[in-house]
């Protein structure tokens, strides 16, 4: 393993000096950090930075969710599809604790973002004061990075590093607790971009040696095989990665956060892997002499059996992360630094190759997967709507330029699977933490974030429940997310587990549900159910159409499984198709 | 790799922060690693602190653990090693009832023996304390107790290594 790089502390004057309250200098600085939007929800400890909010609003839009949570979701959303680092803020007490699942989810998902909590003042630290919680001992082990300000002239370097952390490297959470004195305090402020930290080595340098020994691995394998996850979306890697299966002809496969940044219709793209990815990638994982990991971590829902996963193979593990080195697959070479940099220098080394013998085997298990699974999931012949012809017919009228926006569950997994996607970051989803109502808030920040974009939402009808609150931001803020409920009035992934594994004794999973395009309309938002199969090309083709926000429930099969699937526990290659 | 378990001493230097602690020992916490003792101090550099951490487990394990801290933002580097490969104390302070020390002459020579030292004394009680390995500690303590102990503590472990630490130079070169 390569030794840590210490980068010397080097800092840029962007902000001269002005005596200013902290407050102000917060918002300064995330103006100084290039932030336009942010999310959250006032309350006392932080009152005096929304006081400056309000003063500063032709420059910095903040967004006023229904819940915190939904503030670190819709963060996510708007970091996810631009890459850059989302920002939430709440109160101290349970506007901070309410931020706990957003920031769990992006530690685990690497996504950039910045929360801000107000804290009590430092003289009632620690004495149970109103609405006093410890928020950064609680956020420790999900966050990247955490930090309490106590003293106004603090904030410029903490909010400095904490945009730092967040992006840099392997990104991630961070979270800044400020105590309200410090708000108040005024010093003389002055901002600095923080670019390097001592004990913090965000980028690894790409060691030639192992370039080397993962080209001569790649040029000598016969039945190479590529797993990418989201360090090639993270990392914007996308053309060196797109250059280096093309020239070295290898079938590629991505993780669900990896989705998106290959084309879906480009011809070395084989699908997802994972419990309930394609069957072609999964079986052939055990089949291939070369596994070649990129910017993924091995996740036990993409192995399966660890002790039955491509033990057949050699592994190469292109990873930013040293942790994540021989943590679930020993690698025999191992090339950490940037996806970027380290495709880039891999490219000249490759030879050309086509594989052509070991791209049939996808393909041949692809016609066996179209046969059983595929074909009956997007164009059923039964009376049941099914989820997948649902994905289908939102693909034709998008024809893939759409960013997708799912929630957690068997839509999620249909989602993922059949959604068609021709540009980057396109795929956005709860998939580490697998946090239901991360959807709805998520599709708000993603769409803020790219407003030229459309951007649409599928969610479970329990998922959905779980956040349909952020509503009322929808309404308020006039954002056009178009909403797809998939309802199937049942917890589905897990009502699936009941039958498939707890003989059909279905604990608290059926949903009885309400009105729910009432409760959009509630909120001024269009809408429309869809009970047949007849009836759905019109609704989705209405609501691309609409140009305001827009609420589509489609009632689907009420027990329709989600197919293949790797059982838990199982190995990779005994996937089932039924 | 071998399942077989062992002593690892863990040295971890880093930046001087209010929350590593509560960091460092949530790996251990998280993975269900007893840690049996830690240390925090000064290290040999200057504003870089040092913990000294205890723990037993596999080597594969070992390593998961040490990337896992490393990742932390304010570690600066950590290195895990063998007994063998380390020169390491505890150090415990013992208070006995200053009669025995008159009383007993077998306490005396057991100070003596021992290599322990008296602290203080007064009318009441004295204070023995005894730097070295565990085993002699034990057996400090379980000669003693025959006599009667008031009061015992033990300090964690603190080790330096046989081989030089790189970090020394690397960061003794660097310019805050």
């Amino acid at each position: 393993m390569k030794e840590t790089q210490t980068i010397e502390r080097k800092q840029e004057s962007i902000v001269s000096a002005t005596v200013i309250s902290g407050a102000e200098a917060i918002v300064k600085c995330l103006l100084a950090e290039g932030v336009d939007v942010l999310y959250g929800y006032p309350g006392g400890a932080i009152m005096p930075v929304y006081d400056e909010l309000y003063k500063y609003e032709a420059k910095i839009h903040h967004v006023l969710t229904r819940h915190e949570q939904g503030a670190t979701h819709s963060a996510q959303g708007y970091a996810r599809i631009s890459g850059k680092v989302g920002v939430a803020m709440a109160t101290s007490g349970p506007g901070a604790t309410n931020l706990i699942t957003g920031i769990a989810d992006a530690q685990i998902d690497s996504t950039p973002m910045v929360c801000i909590t107000g804290q009590v003042a430092s003289h009632l630290l620690g004495s149970d004061a109103f609405q006093e919680t410890d928020i950064v001992g609680i956020s420790t082990p999900v966050t990247k990075w955490n930090h309490q300000i106590t003293k106004a002239s603090e904030i410029p370097e903490v909010i400095a590093k904490a945009f730092y952390i967040a992006k840099s490297g392997r990104p991630g959470p961070v979270l800044i607790d400020i105590t309200k004195d410090a708000q108040i305090e005024k010093f003389d402020f002055e901002y600095k971009k923080c670019t390097g930290i001592r004990s913090y080595n965000p980028e690894p340098a790409v060691d030639a040696a192992a370039i080397s020994q993962a080209a001569q691995l790649i040029n000598a394998a016969k039945k190479p095989l590529v797993v990418w996850g989201q360090g090639v979306i993270l990392g914007e890697a996308e053309e060196e990665f797109k250059a280096v299966i093309e020239k070295a002809g290898i079938p590629s496969a991505w993780t669900i956060l990896g989705a998106s940044a290959l084309a879906t219709k480009h011809p070395l793209n084989v699908g997802m892997v994972g419990m309930h990815g394609n069957y072609a990638p999964n079986v052939l994982t055990n089949e291939c002499d070369l596994l070649i990991a990129i910017g993924m971590r091995f996740d036990d829902r993409v192995t399966g059996d660890l002790k039955k996963y491509a033990k057949q193979a050699k592994v190469i593990h292109f990873e930013i992360d040293p942790s994540e080195i021989d943590k679930n697959v020993k690698a025999d070479v191992a090339v950490l630094g940037s996806a970027k940099q380290s495709l880039a220098l891999l490219l000249p080394h490759l030879n050309i190759n086509t594989h052509t013998e070991w791209h049939q085997k996808f393909k041949d298990l692809y016609a066996v997967e179209y046969e059983k699974v595929i074909k009956k999931d997007l164009y059923p012949t039964k009376e049941g709507l099914t989820m997948g012809e649902v994905i289908q017919e939102i693909n034709l009228l998008t024809k893939g330029d759409a960013a997708i926006v799912s929630d957690v569950g068997q839509h999620q997994m249909i989602a993922c699977r059949y959604s068609e996607f021709n540009k980057t970051k396109s795929n956005i989803t709860s998939g580490g933490l697998g946090t239901m109502g991360f959807a709805l808030p998520a599709a708000i920040g993603a769409k803020m974030a790219a407003p030229d974009r459309d951007v649409i939402a599928i969610i479970g009808d329990g998922g959905y429940q779980m956040t349909i609150q952020e509503l009322g931001t929808i309404f308020q803020t006039k954002v056009p997310v178009k909403i797809v409920v998939l309802n199937n009035e049942f917890l589905g992934m897990v009502r699936q587990w009941q039958e498939l594994f707890f003989d059909k004794r279905y604990a608290s999973t059926e949903l009885i549900n309400p009105n729910f395009v009432a409760i959009a309309k509630g909120y001024h938002i269009e809408g429309q159910k869809v009970t047949k199969r007849s009836e759905l090309k019109g609704a989705v083709a209405e609501m691309m159409a609409c140009d305001g926000a827009y609420f589509l429930e489609v009632c689907v099969e009420k027990q329709g499984n989600v197919f293949p699937m790797i059982p838990t526990g199982a190995s990779v290659s005994d996937m089932r198709l039924s | 790799m071998s399942k077989k378990t062992n002593t690892y001493t863990v040295s971890v230097y880093t930046e001087n922060n209010i929350g590593l602690l509560n960091r460092i020992s949530a790996i251990f916490q998280r993975r269900h690693f007893n840690i049996e003792s830690l240390n925090s101090s000064l290290s040999e550099i200057e504003g870089v602190s040092r913990f000294t951490i205890v723990v037993e487990m596999t080597e594969e394990q070992i390593k998961k653990i040490i990337g896992q801290i490393e990742k932390q933002v304010e570690v600066i580097k950590a290195y895990y090693h063998r007994d063998e490969d380390t020169i390491y104390q505890e150090s415990c302070l013992f208070k006995i009832k200053s009669d025995l020390l008159f009383e007993e002459r077998q306490i005396q020579n057991i100070i003596k023996e021992s290599n322990a030292r008296i602290v203080t004394v007064n009318k009441e009680y004295f204070v023995l304390e005894k730097s070295g390995r565990r085993i002699e500690i034990e057996l400090l303590h379980r000669e003693l107790s025959a006599f009667g102990i008031l009061q015992f503590t033990r300090s964690g472990r603190i080790a330096v290594t046989k081989e030089p630490m790189e970090i020394s130079q690397k960061l003794a070169s660097i310019k805050q």
